[in-house]
């Protein structure tokens, strides 16, 4: 599944990229988004929406969920 | 031997500025490169070795792929130099300790270089009261380059750093010519250096805890859905009740002195055209600006510690889906924000927004942020017009302000809406922004900040106001034959644009003070103060706000803040325009609407006051 999708207070890990947006791609990469990295949404904005604020690792890191989509992890279990 | 060139690199928030102020102790210059105006800071420091080094900060960059302005600058000068300078000699490379396994990449890429590097694990200590534990000699060993720690909070924690740049340098080869940047920046490269840098991390990382716990606790509020919208509109109110109501004591004093200094200097000076001149062309024009000194101060104190403390960029991950409605990125709230101090500030900011049609709209709407040189046009008008009650537990005075404040900021999200949906349209940027760990401010950055900004509004007062206050008193005073404001040479320029200016409510005095206003906008204040000091003559002792009292009816005063919620007069802000847009159709384009709008505000604001029979 993709980023986006992964819902509040679960740990899951990076698997890979969408293909089709290399420039997208490599600005994630860039800011530290790689594979088997370990990421958890960690809040919401307001309403509930966009922005999506990500734990990387043990950095903090907001994207907006057409960001997030090109993100895919594993389901979490 | 000559100077060494050394380049700071890092990542955005890894203590850049902190440690190049700790090295250099501050004294930094800032140099313009041609062509883009991004401005570098370099500053000189001798180590403990006897080596001297010039040491350039350069904007924080997470890898070699240049997007945003500022991102270009850094990585061009890095590999290539510029404006026919030889790129640095070598870089000191800084990375987050916190953040090792997340960044450590950037460190394989500005090694991609191939130029002499030291990596500087900066902030070990707040690291280490996180819990991480990083094998250092194992980093350096998987690195193959030198790796020191530096703490944040001590100066001692930089004596490694010192003692190794004296070791290293000693054998670093001369500088070649500039090479061009060869360095790949594709996916899979990036993509196979990643993986590099992460079996580096899980080598050297000997326990990482979970995530800093302060942060996640504060950001449990301050990134709540509901409340931490809340808590940033109380945090915006609060600091402009805080610049209004602080600042009291400290603007009686000042404007107390000021008027001993004109007593003072009134009866040691013998009457004349000296005595004149000094009492009411220059301390009348330049103190009254000076008193505003003390609001200055604690506005900037907010902005620079909301930046300090890391909260600036939970406020733009708040306001982006606003912004994103009327067309703008999150990010364009920290350049808007900013723009609450000074404009400059916050157009240049505005680089670090990679899509040019955004950042040309947040540059265009930036005047609009109630800047704080504002801040002594509407507090001398609010003081004189506006009765200090309480509604509430808020002062009405203060509510006025605030109004002021929001109007700015409704218009110039309007503008935006409309600017976004005409002539800058293209498509909105990605938002992918990191949030820094908070933590305190560091002191002595904090003060070297806020005193760059003061002395930038003190230097101001004692250049371009002093200046306009002696010629505009000269301009009201002469010719000698002149009885009435309206003989003089003022007088007659004033009459020009009185008749523009007469169905907004404006009269000659205001005209007269909206000319040399131009060159900034508390100038406006400064040539009121002269030209009533001029005027009143030595019945003027109740001050400018008395003065006016007598002389402005309410609608015209109403109608003279409506001006300035709009009015682009400062040619400095101008020149940043021009600047940063790189073109003269976008900055006559800014100043034609801001100046359209603030006839018709003014206008409107009059005629409505006025109906309303206030």
């Amino acid at each position: 599944m993709t980023l986006d999708q992964l819902p509040k207070g679960r740990i899951c890990r990076v698997t890979g990229f969408a293909s089709g947006c290399e420039d997208l791609v490599i600005k994630l990469r860039e800011i530290g988004f790689a594979e088997s990295d370990e990421v958890e949404l960690m809040h919401r904005g307001p309403l509930g929406a966009n922005p999506l604020c990500f734990r990387l690792n043990r950095t903090l890191i907001a994207l907006r969920s057409d960001e997030a989509r090109a993100i895919q992890v594993d389901a979490p279990a | 031997m000559s100077r060494l060139r050394l380049a700071l690199v890092g990542a955005p928030n890894s203590g850049k500025s902190t440690l190049f102020n700790g090295l250099t102790g501050g004294r930094a210059k800032v140099a313009n490169y041609s062509g883009v105006t991004v401005e570098t800071r370099s500053g000189w420091l001798q180590t403990p070795g006897g080596i001297e080094i010039d040491l350039i900060d350069l904007p924080g960059i997470y890898g070699l792929k240049a997007r945003s302005t500022d991102e270009r600058i850094a990585i061009d000068l890095l590999c290539n130099g510029r404006d026919g300078e030889a790129p640095p000699d070598g870089m000191l490379v800084l990375i987050d300790a916190a953040h090792l396994r997340t960044h450590l990449h950037t460190v394989l890429q500005m090694r991609a270089i191939g130029r002499p590097m030291i990596v500087v694990l900066n902030m070990i200590d707040l690291a280490e009261r996180d819990g991480l534990k990083i094998d250092v000699a194992r980093l350096q060993t998987e690195l193959g380059v030198p790796v020191v720690t530096a703490r944040a909070t001590r100066a001692t924690g930089r004596a490694d750093l010192l003692a190794c740049i004296d070791a290293e340098t000693a054998h670093w080869q001369a500088p070649g010519s500039a090479t061009e940047n060869t360095v790949n920046t594709r996916d899979a490269d990036l993509s196979a250096l990643q993986g590099e840098a992460r079996a580096i991390a899980n080598k050297a990382i000997l326990f990482e805890p979970a995530m800093n716990r302060l942060t996640r606790q504060i950001d449990h509020f301050v990134l709540h859905p509901v409340a931490g919208p809340f808590i940033l509109s109380a945090l915006l109110f609060f600091m402009f009740q805080a610049v209004y109501s602080w600042s009291g004591p400290f603007m009686d004093a000042l404007e107390a002195g000021a008027a001993a200094l004109g007593q003072l200097a009134g009866n040691v000076l013998p009457a004349g055209w000296v005595h004149d001149l000094v009492v009411d062309g220059i301390i009348a024009g330049v103190g009254s600006v000076v008193v505003f000194l003390p609001q200055i101060v604690i506005l900037f104190l907010f902005i620079l510690a909301l930046e300090a403390s890391g909260y600036m960029a939970r406020a733009a991950v708040l306001m982006d889906e606003l912004m994103l409605r009327v067309g703008l990125n999150g990010r364009a709230f920290i350049p808007l924000l900013s723009s609450f101090a000074c404009a400059i500030p916050g157009m240049m900011s505005a680089r670090t927004i990679d899509n040019e049609r955004d950042r040309l709209t947040t540059i265009l709407v930036a005047p609009l942020m109630t800047c704080s040189a504002r801040l002594p046009v509407y507090t001398l008008i609010i003081g004189a017009f506006i009765p200090p009650d309480t509604v509430g537990v808020f002062n009405l005075q203060g509510i006025v302000m605030f109004g002021l404040y929001l109007t700015g900021v409704v218009s110039a999200v309007t503008v935006a809406f409309v600017l976004k949906r005409t002539v800058t349209k293209g498509s909105n940027q990605v938002l992918i922004m990191e949030l820094p760990t908070y933590k305190l401010p560091n002191p002595r950055d904090f003060l070297f900040s806020l005193w760059g900004h003061v002395s930038a509004f003190l230097k101001r007062a004692g250049t371009i106001i002093l200046t306009t206050s002696i010629i505009l008193w000269f301009l009201a005073s002469y010719p000698s034959s002149a009885t009435t404001l309206r003989d003089s040479y003022a007088g007659m320029i004033g009459s020009v644009l009185e008749k523009l200016l007469a169905p907004i409510g404006f009269n000659l005095e205001i005209a007269i003070a909206l000319v040399p206003g131009m060159a900034a906008r508390e100038v406006a204040v400064g040539a009121l103060g002269t030209v009533y000091a001029i005027q009143g003559g030595e019945e003027n002792v109740e001050g400018l706000a008395a003065a006016l009292q007598g002389a402005w009816s309410l609608p015209t005063a109403l109608a003279f803040l409506a001006w300035y919620v709009f009015a682009p007069q400062c040619f400095a802000t101008l020149a940043t325009a021009r600047r940063e847009t790189n073109s003269w159709a976008w900055t006559g384009f800014m100043f034609g609407y801001l100046m359209v709008l603030a006839y018709i505000a003014a206008g409107a604001t009059f005629h409505i006051a006025t109906w309303a029979g206030l």
